[in-house]
Formats: C-alpha cells, sequence, structure tokens
C-alpha cells in the first residue's frame, strides 16, 4: 500500500509537471522563437507581439509557472500526506 | 554635492554595509560555512540567489546586447529567466530533500563512484572560475571609471572586499550580504530606467514605456520622427533610415541557432553549481520549491526593465548626436553656456541634450576608450548610421586631437556600403549602454554615484557566490569525501573544524586566483562564456535529471553520458573559438553559443543506452531515489560525520 501510495504521488508529480512545461515550452520557444515572426504580423499596442513574447511576455509566464506550481505540488503533498 | 564626492559616498557605504554583515553573521561551523546552516527564509534565499545570479554581464552588458542585437535578445532574456521553471520543478526540490552540501555530493552519492564525484569536481572547478574571471574584471572596470583607480587597484580593492566577507562569513555571511546587495543593485538599476521612460515616454514603467509613444519630435538624419510615435516604431524607421538592413524588432540570427541558444542558456542556468546550491540552504522541500519563484521574481524585475533600457538607449543615441556639431556641444562650459543648459533642463520645449556644452560625456567616455569619433567628412559633425566606423577597436593616436578637438585614431576608416546615403563615424562599446546611460540622458548626478555601487554590488555578489562553490568543492568533495576518506567508514577523516579551516584556506586561494585572472584576463574572456553554460548544459543538468528522474540509470550510464556530453562540448567550442579564429567554424550551421544543447542531447541518449546494457544500481541507492521523491523527512542540511 505505502508503495502504491508513493507511486501515485510520483505519478501525479510527473503530470503536474509536464502540463506547466507544455505552457512553459510554448510561450518561450514557441511564441518567442519558432512562431515569432507568424506573431509579428499582430499589433499590440507598440509592440509587435512575437517581439513582445521574446522580450517580457515569456518572463511573465515563467513567473506565473512556478508560483502555480508550488501551490499544486503543496495540495499534491497534502493529499498524499507527504508534506513536512 | 560633486559627482566624484557623491560616488565616494554612495560605494563607502555600500561596502560598509556588506562588511557589517559579514561579520554579524560569521560562519561557525561547516554546515553554516557550506548552506548558511539551511535556515534561510525563501524569499531572502530568492532575493540572495537573484543577486548571486546576475553578475557585472547582466547589469553591465545585458541592456546593450539588447540594443544591439534587438529582437535576437530574446534568446538571452528567456534563456537565463526560463532556466529558473526547469530549476523550480525538475532539479530544486529533490536535491533539497537529498540534503547534502554540493553538486559533486550529489553526483558522487546518487552515482556511488568517487570517479563520478571527482569529475563533477574538476566540472565545478572550471565553471565557475571560468565565470568569476569576468567578475573581476567587471569590479576593476567599474572601480577605474567611476572611481579614477587604476584598473588592477580596482581589482585589488574587490578581491579585499570579497576575502573579508566569504572568508570570514562562509554561505552565512555572503547570503546576507548578497540581499544587501540585491535592494543596491535593483534600485540603481531601475531608478534610471524610471528617469529615462519618464523623459522619453512619459511613462512611469519602463516595460510600458518601451510599448509606448516618444514625447518629442527628432530629426534621425533622414527624416523628422513626430511626437507621438511608438518607440519600437521610431527604432524601426530609424534603423531602415540609416541603412540597417534588418530592423530593431526583426531577427536576423535565425530560427534554429536562436532555438539551441535559448536551450543551452536554460539548462546551462539550471545546471549551474552556484545557482543549485542556493536551494540547499533553505528549510525545506516546499521553501525550495517557492524560493525558485520568488529568485525568479527578483530577477525579473531587471529583467523586464533591461530591454526597454536597450530600446531607450538605442534611441537616445541617435536622437541626441546625429547631426551635432561635436566643437561645441562637447566643450566646457562658458558661465553663459552653463546657465543655458540649466534654462534647457528646466524648458520642456528644448531638447537639453542638444545644446552647447552638454555632450561633455563623449568626450569623458572617448578618453576611456569606449567611444569613439571620426569626423569622415570633415564637416565637424556626428553621423550615426549602419556599417562599423572604422576597422577593429579604436586604437588613439596618443593625445592628440583633430580639428573640432576629437582624439584622432590610427585605425583605417571604412567607407559606407554602397548606396547607402549616411556614412557612419561613431564607435561605441555596448557596455556604456548602461554606464554612460544617465550622462547621455543627462540625468541627477546622485543617480549616476548609484549606478556605480550598483555596478559593484553585482559583480561581488556573484564572485562571492562562485567563490565559496569553489571553495566547497575542494574542501568537502575533494579532500573530505576522495583524498581524506576512511575507506572503512565512508566518512570523511577530518574534523568539522579542521575541514572549514580547509574550507577558508580553500576559499582565500580561489580570490588569489581569480584575482589575477582579473588583473591578467585570458583574451578570450566573451567566448569562454559559451563554454560556462555550455558546459553546465551537457553536464550537471542531465546527470541530476536522470538521477532523480530515472531509477534505473546506474554509475556507467552516469559517467558515459558525462564524458560524451563534456568531451563534445568542449572540443566543438575549441574548434570554433580557438583553432578557427574568426569564430566561423561549424558543423551543420550550429554556431559554438547552442552547442551545449547538442552535447546535452548526447549525454541524454549515451547515459540512457550504456545505463541499460549494463548491470541495474544497487538496491540501496534506488531506496535513496525513492526517498529524494518524496517531500516528508527533509532533515536540515547535513554533514557527512
Amino acid at each position: 500500500m505505502e508503495e502504491q501510495k508513493a507511486q501515485a504521488y510520483w505519478q501525479e508529480n510527473i503530470r503536474t509537471i509536464s502540463q506547466l512545461l507544455v505552457v512553459w515550452f510554448i510561450a518561450s520557444y514557441g511564441c518567442g522563437v519558432l512562431f515569432v515572426d507568424l506573431l509579428d504580423t499582430i499589433a499590440f499596442g507598440g509592440f509587435k507581439l512575437g517581439f513582445w513574447f521574446a522580450q517580457q511576455g515569456s518572463i511573465y509566464v515563467f513567473l506565473v509557472l512556478i508560483f502555480v506550481y508550488a501551490k499544486r505540488m503543496n495540495a499534491i503533498d497534502e493529499k498524499y500526506d507527504v508534506h513536512e | 554635492m560633486e559627482l566624484q564626492s557623491l560616488i565616494y559616498l554612495f560605494v563607502g557605504a555600500s561596502f560598509a554595509l556588506y562588511i557589517g554583515i559579514a561579520i554579524w553573521s560569521r560562519a561557525g561551523s561547516t554546515s553554516e560555512f557550506y548552506v548558511a546552516g539551511g535556515g534561510v527564509h525563501p524569499v531572502a534565499n530568492g532575493m540572495a540567489t537573484a543577486a548571486d545570479w546576475m553578475s557585472a554581464a547582466s547589469f553591465i552588458s545585458l541592456a546593450g546586447i539588447v540594443s544591439l542585437l534587438g529582437r535576437d535578445s530574446g534568446a538571452y532574456l528567456m534563456g537565463w529567466t526560463g532556466g529558473y521553471v526547469l530549476l523550480a520543478m525538475l532539479l530544486a526540490p529533490y536535491l533539497r530533500k537529498f540534503g547534502k552540501f554540493t553538486v559533486p555530493d550529489f553526483v558522487g552519492d546518487r552515482y556511488y563512484s568517487d570517479v563520478a564525484r571527482t569529475v563533477a569536481v574538476v566540472c565545478v572547478i572550471f565553471v565557475s572560475f571560468t565565470y568569476v574571471a569576468g567578475q573581476m574584471r567587471g569590479v576593476g572596470i567599474v572601480f577605474s571609471r567611476f572611481l579614477q583607480v587604476d584598473i588592477n587597484t580596482g581589482v585589488v580593492i574587490g578581491m579585499g572586499i570579497v576575502f573579508v566577507y566569504a572568508v570570514l562569513g562562509g554561505m552565512k555571511g555572503i547570503t546576507y550580504t548578497q540581499v544587501a546587495q540585491y535592494c543596491v543593485l535593483i534600485v540603481a538599476y531601475t531608478i534610471p530606467a524610471i528617469f529615462l521612460s519618464l523623459q522619453v515616454t512619459g511613462d512611469f514603467l519602463p516595460q510600458l514605456g518601451f510599448g509606448g509613444t516618444i514625447e518629442f519630435a527628432f530629426d534621425n538624419g533622414v527624416r523628422e520622427i513626430p511626437a507621438g510615435t511608438y518607440v519600437l516604431h521610431a527604432l524601426d524607421q530609424s534603423f531602415k533610415d540609416l541603412g540597417f538592413s534588418i530592423v530593431y524588432t526583426e531577427g536576423r540570427a535565425g530560427v534554429w541557432n536562436t532555438f539551441l541558444l535559448t536551450v543551452a542558456l536554460m539548462c546551462g542556468t539550471a545546471g549551474l553549481p552556484h545557482v543549485i546550491v542556493r536551494f540547499f540552504t533553505v528549510p525545506s522541500v516546499k521553501d525550495a520549491r517557492i524560493s525558485a519563484g520568488w529568485a525568479l521574481l527578483f530577477i525579473a524585475l531587471l529583467y523586464t526593465v533591461c530591454p526597454a533600457v536597450g530600446a531607450f538607449a538605442r534611441l537616445n543615441l541617435i536622437k541626441n548626436t546625429q547631426n551635432i556639431e561635436y566643437a561645441t556641444w562637447t566643450q566646457e562650459c562658458t558661465a553663459d553656456q552653463a546657465a543655458a543648459l540649466a534654462a534647457a533642463q528646466d524648458n520642456p520645449a528644448v531638447d537639453a541634450a542638444r545644446v552647447d556644452c552638454a555632450g561633455q560625456w563623449f568626450k569623458t567616455w572617448e578618453n576611456s576608450g569606449l567611444l569613439a569619433w571620426m569626423d569622415k567628412n570633415g564637416d565637424g559633425k556626428i553621423q550615426i548610421a549602419n556599417g562599423a566606423a572604422f576597422k577593429g577597436k579604436p586604437s588613439f593616436d596618443g593625445e592628440n586631437r583633430g580639428a573640432s578637438g576629437e582624439r584622432l585614431l590610427k585605425n583605417e576608416a571604412v567607407p559606407a556600403p554602397a548606396g547607402q546615403a549616411i556614412e557612419n563615424e561613431v564607435y561605441f562599446d555596448r557596455d556604456i549602454i548602461v554606464l554612460a546611460n544617465p550622462e547621455i540622458a543627462s540625468l541627477p548626478n546622485w543617480v549616476i554615484a548609484l549606478i556605480a555601487a550598483g555596478g559593484l554590488a553585482a559583480a561581488l555578489s556573484t564572485a562571492a557566490g562562485l567563490l565559496l562553490v569553489i571553495s566547497s568543492s575542494i574542501s568537502h568533495d575533494l579532500l573530505g569525501r576522495v583524498m581524506f576518506k576512511d575507506a572503512e567508514t565512508d566518512k570523511s577523516k577530518l574534523s568539522d573544524s579542521q575541514e572549514l579551516m580547509a574550507a577558508r584556506v580553500a576559499a582565500a586561494v580561489a580570490i588569489g586566483v581569480a584575482g589575477y585572472l582579473g588583473i591578467n584576463p585570458p583574451a578570450f574572456v566573451a567566448q569562454v562564456v559559451a563554454f560556462a553554460f555550455g558546459l553546465a548544459a551537457a553536464s550537471f543538468f542531465p546527470v541530476i535529471i536522470n538521477g532523480v528522474f530515472d531509477k534505473r540509470m546506474n554509475k556507467e550510464g552516469a559517467i558515459a553520458g558525462m564524458a560524451v556530453g563534456l568531451a563534445f562540448t568542449f572540443i566543438y567550442i575549441v574548434l570554433n573559438v580557438f583553432v578557427d579564429k574568426t569564430g566561423t567554424y561549424t558543423m551543420f550551421g550550429i554556431k559554438a553559443t547552442g552547442i551545449g544543447t547538442v552535447g546535452m542531447l548526447l549525454h541524454f541518449v549515451v547515459a540512457y543506452f550504456v545505463s541499460r546494457a549494463t548491470a541495474a544500481p544497487p538496491q540501496d541507492i534506488q531506496d535513496m531515489v525513492e526517498n529524494i521523491r518524496i517531500p516528508r523527512g527533509a532533515a536540515p542540511s547535513t554533514h557527512a560525520h
């Protein structure tokens, strides 16, 4: 039982990380590198959207991701009763 | 107050603060020396991490890189921040649970091998020394420009300061000093940026001003740019007018090289030992996760302001120097001119930056060799446009002055590209973007003094963090865990106080070596940064990820992976930078800066196949991996005794 619980905890941890890293990839490599020229055709105030993601937006997304991760992991820790 | 006295006051006060903190928080045990006793609050650790991370290069050079590269600089901005997401999710919590002192500790224990441990120690030392040489140089530059002492004297003073708080205080002293240093450097960075943003766009926040509109009309040499134009549009239009083939907001490096560079910088960031070790200092796994968030928040304060500073600076440089008459603009103010200048500064209808005698900063920086002007068309006016003004870095003809009073150059002039109306006459080093910005924008003297204190805080905090990592990998990993290991008990033969003494001696020696490298910098300092990130990305990042996420990963796989990743990256960079001095040697068009990504992929692939072809790791190691995956039971960082 203990081992099963540890297994399930780890699976949920991996799932959470994977979801967040998909967002991480899209915001930085997607919007800021791979599709930057496409997004640059969209104007956003004085910015082109791709340029904004490469120089500003991706950093804001990173920040939100870490705080969301910390919050979700704390909840998962409690759920599986492995918190400190 | 005089500018010089203000600088002495700001720098002196900040130094007194650092030393005071160091004495208050000196280390009494190895645990305090290596990881500050594991009791640092996550927010304080976040600040310390940010100060540790943001080096002289971030503070002084990053805005210059951004303003030079335009959109392509996104790779640096994203790379040096996005790595914290990886650190928070893939490394920090598990390493904190593991609960030892250093990165080689983890590599050696997880892979039950002193070979792996020793390879890790060598990597730590190489990566950290590469990095620290640049910091000492940064200290020297700030001292020589702002305190008017010789660069070498500046390096020696910097060494003395770091010596006091790194050797006495260890990680505990460094952490609390870094909190103070973060405050100094972020204030010093953002205040001039806010002034600039207000001046150029009227927006208080530089991040908004970056996308805002300019408050003034100006002549870029080809056309009048009307007030109310977006900052970035004004830059793009001016770039087009002045003959640049790529405008500011377009990329030129190519998608794949930008992609590889971003990956290498992100994974390198997450794999740098002096960053990782900071997460050993917080009390719990939960704190390690959130602390990465705080660190990134404090880093983002600088990194989101930086691109705005780069854009404003580039715009100001064109606005303030295009077609201005050098002789009258840079002369010393007569009483009448000084009065006129002061009046212009109070009158929003006049551009104070262009009135007579407002350009003395240009001469000051000419004297430092970071700025130069060659009057190629002999009209006595400065022209700025696409292309190099002359070949190479400025080589001044002694103190000889030209017809307008400018320093004469011995360099060979480079003609403007065919069909370009305006010929570029100005050389500027990217470092002046931050250092000279307040003067270019004629901001008050105390802002300039603040920049000096901020630049020193950035350089000293990073140097101290690196030196600590070097000293602990020598005293703890090499002496304690390899050379003086008791084979029977698997413990170090050194007592805690002996090891603490060894750590202090190692730190002192490391400072000496770093100072030597700062005074006699290897000619390739700029290129070796690619080394530091590439090697960290190809070695530490994958070896730790495998150690946590792949229970089946064994000693053989880890050693083979590190060897292949390191050797490949090392050889490629050496071929690219040193053998072919033009830096144009490439395989499949991959630049040396992004090669760490390929090295990392090779590491993962080789490690996987070798580990599957050899025996599984012993049961106690597999249990250890299970254990570090679960937060509960994180003891305070403990010593091997």
